[in-house]
C-alpha cells in the first residue's frame, strides 16, 4: 500500500520541489561526506602512491619479478621507518608486458586513472622511451631503473629520471682502464646487433683507445642468429680479450660452442652479467666461463668484505650468499641491476622530503627538488654504494664491480671510483620548461 | 536484385561519428585518453579489415604498413626536420610505395602462401629497422620531442600533445578514413573485390581484373594503415621497431575477427573490446593473456563471423 501511494503521490505531482531538493541536499551531503573525511586525512597520513610500471610479463619478466620483490622489500623498509614525510608508500602496480606501446598507455592510466604521485620502475630501454613522451606531456614524474643511456643523453624531457642505478655509457667507460692493463690490449667484441650491443659498440673503442688498448674486431650478431660457431672464425689470432654482452637464451648456446671452438686455449672473456642475469653461472654449458671476468651492478654473490648496509638489503630483499632466493636456490637473482630499486626508492623520499611534497600539485616541486640532489652516501639506503648526482642530466654516478667466475661463483676482484664513469653532460634538461 | 538499404547505413556511420564526438566531453581523464588511442588502432584495423575482410587477401604482415607510416613520419622529423603536417604525408607515400611494391611481388601468391610471404616481407622490414639502427635507433627507438609535435596552420595553431587536441585529430582520422571506407566497400570495386573473395575464377571469367582490384586493394589497405603508424608517431611521439615485430601482424587480424571481419564498424568494436579485455584482467592476474585468449575461443565459438558480422547475420542484414 505504501509503495503505492508513494508513486502515485509522485505521478500526482504532490511532491514538492522543496522537499525533493531537501532529500537530494541530504543524500548529496551523505555521499560527500567520506570523501571529505578522505581529503581532511590526506594532508596528514594518507598514502604516497607510486605507480610501479613492472615487466610482468614478455621479455623482461624474469628481470621483473626481482625488481618487483626488491621494491616490495624497500617499501617496507621505508614504511616501518615511517614513510616519507610521515605519509607511508602505497604501491600500485601496472604490468607493461614490456612493451613500449603498453608501457606508455600504463603511464597515462596511472596519471589519469589510479592518480598515483610518480611513476617508478621502469627496466627495458624500449618501454623506457616509448613512455617517456607520456610521462613529459602529463606532467609526472617518471623515475626509471633502466641501465640505459636514453635519460643522460637529454633527448627525452624534464619529468623523467635515473637516480639509482648508473647508466651502460658510463659503465663501460669504467671497465676500459682495468680491461686494459690486467687482461690484455688487443680487444675483439661479440655483441648482439640491436641497441643494448650498439652500446657496447659505440661506447668501448674510445674508452679503450684512452688507455692504450684497442678493440682489433667488432663482431655484429644479428638478433634472429642461434648458433654461433661460424662467427668464430672472424677473431683475428692475435685477440687478447673477447669481449662479449650476448643476451637473452642464446648466450648458453654461444658459450658452449665458443668453448668447442678454443678447447682449453682461449683468449682472455670479459663481459656484462646482462647476459646471465637471472641465470645460475654453475649451468651445464657454462664451465668455459671459469676464469673470466664480468662486469656487476652489485655482486650477486655475498663478499668477504660486504658492508653492513649490503647485508642488510640482502636480507631484506630475501637473496641467500649465492644471490639466489631464499629457500630456492635455482631461482637466480638480478642482483647486479635490481638493487637500483631499492636505492631509487629511496631517492623518492628525499626529493619528496625536500619538496615539501604534498600532492601532484607539487609534481613540478619534486622535479627541482630532485634536480638539486647532488650525492647520495653508503648506508642502508644505498647498500650498493656512494654516488653522485648529475640533476642537469638527471643520470647518477656510482662505482662498478668487476667479478671473475672461480669455483662457480662470482668474486669481486676491482672496484671502479666514481670518476672513472664520470663523462661529459650532452645536455641539460634544467633550462626545459616543467 | 536487392539495393543495400542506404538510409539506415548512412543514419549508422553518422551516429558513430557523433557519438566519437560527444564522448570527449563526458569521458573521464583515463578513457578520453584511450579512446584516442582506439581510433588511432581502430585505423590500423580499418585497413587490414579492407584486404582481409572484403577481399579475402589474410596477410600475415600488416605491421610493416603500420611501421612504414610510423617511421615514414618519425624519420621524416628526426632527419630532415619536417613538420608534422609533411611527416604525416611522408608515412602515407612510404606506405602507399611499400603497399605498392608488396602488392606486385605478393600476390603473385594467394591463400597460405600469401600470408607466409607477406610475413616474410614483413620480417625483413623489421629486421631493416635493427639493422639500419644509426638511423632508426633500432629496437630502442627516439622519442619525437614535444615541442616539435604542433601544427600551425596559418595563425592556428595545435598542440598534439595536448588531450583534446589529440583526441580530436585521431577523431578527424578515424571518421575521415571510416567514410573512405564505406565509400570503398559500397562502390563497385568494393563489391568487386567481394566477388574475389568468393569466387575469384568467376570474377575474372565475368571480365574483371582481379590482379588490379586486388593490387589497389593492398595500396589503399597500407596507406590506411601507414596513416594509423604516422598518426601514432605524431600523437604519441614514440617510434621503435616493436611496432614492426609480428606481434603488430597478428592484433589487426585479431581486432578485426572480434569487431566482424567485412564489417565496416567492427574493427573499432573489436579494437576497443581487445583494449579493455587487456587493461581490466591485466589489473588482476599476471596471465592475462590467458584470459584475452579464452575471450577469443568463447568468441570464435558463440560468434564466429565477430559481433557485427553475428549481429548482421541474425538480425541487421543491412549493415555494410
Amino acid at each position: 500500500m505504501a509503495g503505492n501511494r508513494d508513486s502515485k503521490s509522485l505521478l500526482n505531482g504532490t511532491l514538492s520541489r522543496r522537499a525533493a531538493l531537501k532529500g537530494f541536499g541530504a543524500a548529496a551531503g551523505l555521499a560527500l561526506a567520506p570523501g571529505y573525511v578522505r581529503y581532511a586525512q590526506a594532508q596528514s597520513s594518507a598514502p604516497i602512491k607510486i605507480g610501479f610500471q613492472a615487466h610482468r610479463t614478455g621479455i623482461g619478466a624474469a628481470y621483473g619479478r626481482w625488481y618487483e620483490k626488491t621494491t616490495t622489500a624497500a617499501v617496507k623498509a621505508i614504511n616501518d621507518a615511517g614513510g616519507i614525510g610521515g605519509r607511508p608508500i602505497e604501491i600500485v602496480v601496472e604490468d607493461d608486458g614490456t612493451d613500449p606501446k603498453r608501457g606508455a598507455e600504463v603511464v597515462g592510466k596511472f596519471a589519469t586513472q589510479h592518480k598515483t604521485d610518480i611513476v617508478y620502475g621502469t627496466l627495458f630501454s624500449h618501454v623506457v622511451i616509448g613512455s617517456a613522451p607520456t610521462a613529459g606531456e602529463l606532467k609526472i614524474p617518471y623515475y626509471v631503473v633502466s641501465e640505459g643511456h636514453h635519460v643522460a643523453s637529454t633527448k627525452l624531457n624534464r619529468y623523467v629520471f635515473q637516480p639509482g642505478i648508473t647508466d651502460v655509457k658510463s659503465q663501460i667507460q669504467a671497465m676500459a682502464p682495468w680491461v686494459a692493463s690486467n687482461v690484455g690490449k688487443k680487444v675483439t667484441m661479440i655483441f648482439p646487433d640491436f641497441a643494448f650491443g650498439h652500446d657496447h659498440r659505440d661506447y668501448l673503442p674510445p674508452a679503450l683507445k684512452a688507455q692504450g688498448a684497442e678493440v682489433i674486431a667488432q663482431i655484429a650478431i644479428p638478433p634472429t642468429e642461434s648458433s654461433f660457431t661460424k662467427y668464430f672464425p672472424q677473431i683475428p689470432a692475435e685477440t687478447e680479450v673477447i669481449y662479449h654482452v650476448m643476451v637473452g637464451p642464446a648466450v648458453l648456446t654461444f658459450v658452449k660452442e665458443l668453448g668447442e671452438f678454443y678447447g682449453s686455449n682461449r683468449p682472455q672473456l670479459f663481459g656484462f652479467i646482462d647476459s646471465l642475469e637471472a641465470v645460475d653461472i654453475n649451468s651445464p654449458g657454462l664451465e668455459f666461463l671459469d676464469g673470466s671476468h664480468f662486469w656487476e651492478g652489485s655482486p650477486r654473490y655475498a663478499q668477504e668484505n660486504d658492508s653492513e648496509a649490503q647485508k642488510a638489503y640482502r636480507a631484506a630483499v630475501g637473496i641467500d650468499d649465492n644471490g639466489a632466493a631464499v629457500g630456492d636456490p635455482k631461482d637466480v637473482s638480478t642482483a647486479a641491476h635490481m638493487f637500483g630499486c631499492w636505492e631509487t626508492l629511496y631517492v623518492i623520499k628525499k626529493a619528496m622530503e625536500d619538496a615539501g611534497y604534498k600532492g601532484p600539485e607539487d609534481r613540478a616541486k619534486l622535479v627541482e627538488a630532485t634536480e638539486a640532489l647532488t650525492k647520495f652516501d653508503e648506508g642502508p639506503e644505498h647498500p650498493q654504494g656512494d654516488k653522485i648526482f648529475n640533476g642537469k642530466i638527471h643520470q647518477c654516478f656510482g662505482h662498478q664491480n668487476i667479478s671473475k667466475v672461480e669455483g662457480g661463483k662470482l668474486k669481486v676482484v676491482h672496484r671502479t671510483s666514481i670518476e672513472e664513469g664520470l663523462y661529459e653532460p650532452e645536455g641539460d634538461y634544467t633550462t626545459m620548461p616543467l | 536484385m536487392n539495393r543495400p538499404v542506404t538510409l539506415p547505413i548512412y543514419a549508422l556511420h553518422a551516429a558513430v561519428i557523433v557519438l566519437l564526438f560527444l564522448l570527449q566531453f563526458i569521458l573521464p581523464d583515463f578513457h578520453h585518453g584511450v579512446l584516442a588511442r582506439v581510433m588511432v588502432l581502430a585505423v590500423f584495423a580499418m585497413g587490414y579489415n579492407l584486404l582481409f575482410g572484403y577481399a579475402g587477401l589474410l596477410s600475415l604482415g600488416h605491421a610493416m604498413f603500420f611501421s612504414a607510416g610510423l617511421y615514414g613520419a618519425g624519420l621524416a622529423v628526426e632527419h630532415f626536420g619536417f613538420g608534422m603536417l609533411p611527416a604525416f604525408g611522408a608515412g602515407l607515400v612510404a606506405g602507399g610505395l611499400l603497399g605498392l611494391v608488396i602488392g606486385l611481388l605478393a600476390l603473385r601468391t594467394s591463400g597460405v602462401a600469401f600470408m607466409i610471404v607477406t610475413m616474410m616481407f614483413a620480417q625483413v622490414f623489421y629486421l631493416v629497422t635493427l639493422y639500419f639502427a644509426d638511423w632508426t635507433h633500432g629496437d630502442e627507438g627516439f622519442v619525437i620531442a614535444q615541442p616539435l609535435r604542433q601544427i600551425a596552420i596559418g595563425s592556428l595553431h595545435f598542440d598534439l600533445t595536448q588531450p583534446t587536441t589529440r583526441y580530436m585529430t585521431a577523431f578527424l582520422l578515424f571518421s575521415i578514413v571510416l567514410i573512405v571506407t564505406l565509400f570503398i566497400v559500397r562502390s563497385a570495386h568494393g563489391r568487386v573485390l567481394v566477388a574475389i573473395r568468393e569466387n575469384e575464377e568467376r570474377t575474372r571469367m565475368l571480365g574483371y581484373d582481379a590482379f588490379a582490384n586486388k593490387l589497389a586493394a593492398v595500396i589503399v589497405s597500407a596507406v590506411i594503415c601507414a596513416a594509423a603508424g604516422a598518426a601514432y608517431a605524431i600523437l604519441f611521439g614514440y617510434v621503435g621497431s616493436t611496432f614492426a615485430s609480428v606481434q603488430y601482424s597478428i592484433l589487426p587480424l585479431l581486432w578485426v575477427l572480434l569487431g566482424g571481419a567485412a564489417t565496416t564498424l567492427g574493427p573499432l568494436l573489436g579494437t576497443l573490446f581487445m583494449y579493455y579485455v587487456v587493461d581490466i584482467t591485466s589489473g588482476f592476474i599476471s596471465a592475462y593473456l590467458f584470459i584475452v585468449g579464452l575471450a577469443l575461443i568463447l568468441l570464435v565459438l558463440f560468434f564466429p563471423k565477430g559481433i557485427l558480422g553475428t549481429i548482421r547475420d541474425r538480425w541487421l542484414g543491412w549493415l555494410p
